[in-house]
């Protein structure tokens, strides 16, 4: 007899989200990723200067507000037919870098990890490190206070919930630190973007500020602390973050790795992120663009924009706005639409669904790190607990390329190179389409301007395409596939169903 | 309070204070009233924030708080019982939860709405948990959580006056102070706001109570340290406005320092104190990037504001009765309008009609 099981919300995302499996004999059988929340941005663009598109796009989501700030802008750069040039790509470059950072770090710390820790172990921790030994004290205050909130309550503790003093004092001390981390990085950001979140640098053509050697030190004195690459690499990303995914990935949680706990269709999209020559050219990207199909890791196919398209049958909108291709999109709401079950639209590539974010970029990538690491530990590539890994090593090679960015500007500055803006009026009509990878996975924005407004802009965000609902065909979106065959021996602590879920960084 | 203060030295101790005082933007004399405060609290209180069309961007902001920092809020200050971005339960646990603290933490608990309130629909465009099968608005949340609540704290722009998500009017998303009728109110509004802003107002409330936060709001409901005078009042680029000195190319090095305001820039009509404060520890802020003010912390943001990168169309300065002009620069005649008092229509349509011949010295309109 199945049994259902609701959870909403799922907590630890940005945004709103509902997830329904139906488990039987301890297994998830189906399972059910609802959108439950819907702001409409497509429709109140409409009619508007198009350069508010940039602005107001970055509001899409707090946690990566400088992604969905590069695809509107370079959406708008092939709109307004505008040039971007080399500085302001690099500068570009170095702030959605930077959110990357950010992210990432927040997302294994302060997302995820609860999701694996025990922290009341900490008050067992016996060693006598003084900040490990601090972090004990504060811990051991709030459970003598009565009052732990917000690390309880949870779902009772697992077979992979780990418990181990030592390696709990250690997380929880790193998530502070991470706390502290993670403002840095918005820190840097704001040399070049003026602040954070919502940056405010980037306008079509190119961006605001004009580089100097000072702001460029700077900006490298905090990066330093992320990544050092004169000192083998040493750092907050190396020695803390993915060394504590290593110690979790290869340790205790090993067994959710092997059995390939949390595993989707095996379908991975990568957009490509960030620009090495031509401003939006996605063939020439520091992490590549591409398709992998049906799980054939090996096989990396080019990716062409023409094969997106999104259905809506199981969504609250009008089938009229099914069966499109983004950049002819409709967004026009329909609530008791009977089949729907999500504000958000299913979008397919080729008529599949497929996963993004870091795992994705790492498979077309054939990043070797990742492909070793689970090969020798015996890790299914394509599951769970690979995604956090990948968000690790990423973060690593997008910090470590930002140090080149920063020479390459420095040059650029040193050979008297000073273009930052092709600034552009509003054109009278046009269209544009940018293609990026935010932290959490391919994003696409697609306007078409008439009259010198806006008569028509959509975004696609990560998040739509991994907590897809299903297709019209019927096939689920990639984590609600991933559900199918989770153990959940205790409906009641469904431990497994909100780590698979938060894997994906929704 | 006192239980998690004793832990640190004395030193340390009135370090903390201290900063808390210049935050608040008080002087060092009121370290002994801060430090008693604390000593005297009892336990922490209780925080319960929820999220309805917001975009996660005002908690983001929140934990990039310098002085306290997000831990020592997080752990150290408040009892954090519902925030949807960090609390360890979910599902039918989180919302046990938020309904417990409701009822038990009867007049006790801090209410911190991010987002707007979607209204159309009976709510439908925002659920958030669900009881008996059936999805719970948000809207729902809003009224059944601040019945009880001992504040109402609405931070970001869309929970303090509607923001970007009212801009569609499919949604009809109202600010808490209008679904709310008769509940006072505290704004903090920004997109997102200034960690100093939310956590400025927060300590206050600890600090001197709620009757004192209520009282020196303004208009707006705003707490007047952080959002009393305006943007173009203590802009570092002022002089420039007032010699009529206007950016209009960007890519143009020699105009990077100039007055943004052909550029759309709202400083003018935006009131918070980013000039002085800045942003991420200090580092820069919008107009340091050469990048106008959207006047974010603004009711009219963003639909008011659009298009934002245009001049605004007139420029109202508030606070003024009377004028004398004899300037022949739109710079100047604007900045003796500020000190002098100028009607404010005047101004606009001075403003409008300069700048349209082609302004002085730079030379006509972008």
């Amino acid at each position: 007899m199945a049994e259902k099981v609701v959870i909403d919300p799922v907590t630890r995302i940005e945004g709103h989200l509902k997830i329904e499996v139906e488990i039987e004999d301890g297994k998830v059988k189906d399972a059910w990723s609802t959108a439950s929340m819907a702001r409409g941005f497509e429709i109140l663009l409409k009619g508007k200067d198009p350069r508010d598109a940039q602005v107001v796009c970055e509001r899409i989501c707090g946690v990566c507000p400088a992604a969905h700030g590069m695809a509107a802008s370079q959406n708008l750069d092939e709109a307004f037919g505008a040039e971007v040039p080399a500085n302001a790509r690099i500068i570009r470059n170095l702030i959605v870098g930077a959110n990357f950072i950010q992210s990432h770090i927040l997302h294994f710390y302060h997302l995820q990890a609860l999701d694996y820790l025990d922290v009341t172990a900490v008050a067992k921790y016996q060693g006598n490190d003084p900040a490990l030994v601090t972090v004990k004290d504060k811990i051991v205050k709030l459970v003598q206070a009565n009052d732990t909130f917000p690390l309880t309550p949870r779902y009772d503790p697992d077979e992979f919930s780990v418990n181990d003093p030592d390696i709990v004092a250690l997380a929880v001390a790193h998530y502070l630190q991470a706390l502290e981390m993670r403002k840095k990085a918005h820190a840097m950001l704001s040399i070049f973007g003026g602040r954070m979140p919502s940056y405010v640098s980037s306008v079509p053509g190119g961006v605001t500020v004009h580089p100097t050697i000072d702001m460029i030190a700077a900006f490298k004195s905090y990066l330093k602390e992320f990544v050092d690459i004169e000192n083998d690499d040493r750092g907050f990303i190396k020695d803390v973050y993915y060394t504590d995914v290593l110690t979790l990935a290869t340790g205790p949680l090993l067994p959710l790795g092997t059995l390939g706990v949390g595993k989707a269709h095996g379908n991975f999209m990568s957009f490509g992120m960030f620009d090495l020559e031509k401003s939006g050219d996605y063939k020439n990207r520091f992490l590549p663009s591409g398709i992998i199909k049906d799980g054939e890791l090996s096989e990396v196919r080019d990716l062409n924009p023409d094969k997106l398209a999104e259905d809506v049958k199981y969504s609250w909108y009008t089938e009229d706005c099914g069966g499109r291709h983004p950049s002819d999109g409709r967004t026009e709401f329909e609530l008791d639409k009977k089949s729907a079950y999500s504000f958000s639209k299913a979008p397919r590539y080729d008529g599949k669904p497929v996963e993004v974010g870091p795992l994705a970029r790492m498979l077309v990538k054939k990043d070797k790190t990742l492909l070793d690491l689970a090969a020798k530990h015996n890790i299914e590539p394509t599951g769970a607990l690979a995604r956090t890994a990948a968000r690790a090593i990423e973060c690593l090679l997008v910090a470590k390329a930002m140090h080149e960015w920063l020479d390459e500007l420095t040059q650029n500055l040193k050979a008297g190179v000073v273009d930052i803006c092709d600034d552009k009026e509003v054109p009278s009509s046009g269209k544009g389409m940018g293609l990026v990878e935010a932290p959490r996975g391919s994003l696409g924005h697609f306007v078409e301007i008439e009259g010198k407004k806006t008569k028509n802009y959509q975004a696609v965000p990560a998040t739509i395409w991994n907590a897809s609902p299903r297709d019209a065909k019927g096939i689920r979106g990639p984590i609600e596939e991933s559900l199918i065959d989770t153990p959940v021996p205790d409906p009641k602590n469904p431990n497994n169903i909100v780590r698979i879920v938060r894997s994906f960084d929704p | 309070m006192h239980k998690v203060f004793k832990g640190i030295s004395r030193r340390e101790f009135l370090k903390y204070c201290a900063s808390i005082a210049a935050m608040l933007g008080l002087s060092e004399m009121y370290v002994p009233q801060i430090a008693q405060a604390l000593e005297d609290a009892v336990g922490k209180t209780p925080v319960v924030w929820i999220n309805g069309q917001s975009c996660t961007g005002c908690t983001i902001s929140t934990i990039n708080s310098r002085e306290p920092t997000a831990a020592d809020i997080i752990l150290d200050t408040i009892s954090i019982r519902f925030m949807e971005t960090i609390m360890a339960s979910a599902g039918d646990l989180a919302i046990k939860i938020l309904d417990d603290t409701i009822k038990e933490e009867k007049g006790k608990y801090i209410l911190v709405v991010e987002g707007g309130v979607p209204t159309a629909e009976k709510g439908r465009f925002c659920n958030v948990g669900e009881k008996d099968g059936k999805p719970i608005s948000f809207e729902d949340w809003v009224k059944k959580a601040s019945k009880n609540a001992h504040a109402v704290v609405a931070i970001g722009t869309c929970s303090s006056f509607g923001g970007i998500p009212s801009a569609n009017p499919e949604t009809k998303v109202k600010p808490v102070s209008e679904v709310l009728e008769g509940t006072p109110v505290v704004n903090i509004s920004g997109c997102p706001p200034h960690p100093d802003w939310f956590v400025g107002a927060l300590v206050k409330l600890l600090l001197f109570g709620k009757d004192k936060l209520v009282k020196d709001l303004d208009d707006h409901g705003r707490p007047l340290e952080f959002y009393g005078s305006t943007i173009h009042d203590n802009c570092p680029r002022r002089h420039w406005f007032e010699a009529g000195q206007f950016l209009k190319d960007w890519n143009d090095p020699d105009q990077a320092h100039l007055c943004l305001l052909l550029k759309g820039c709202k400083g003018p009509q935006t009131f918070a104190d980013c000039p002085e404060r800045h942003w991420n520890d200090g580092n820069n802020w919008c107009i340091g990037a050469n990048a106008p003010c959207h006047g974010c912390v603004q009711p009219e943001f963003y639909k008011g504001f659009a298009p934002l990168y245009e001049k605004m169309p007139d420029i109202s300065i508030p606070g003024i009765a009377g004028f004398e002009v004899s300037a022949d620069k739109i710079g100047a005649i604007l900045g003796i309008a500020t000190l002098a008092g100028i009607g404010v229509h005047f101004v606009g349509q001075v403003a409008t009609g300069r700048l349209g011949k082609g302004g002085p010295e730079e030379g006509g309109e972008q």
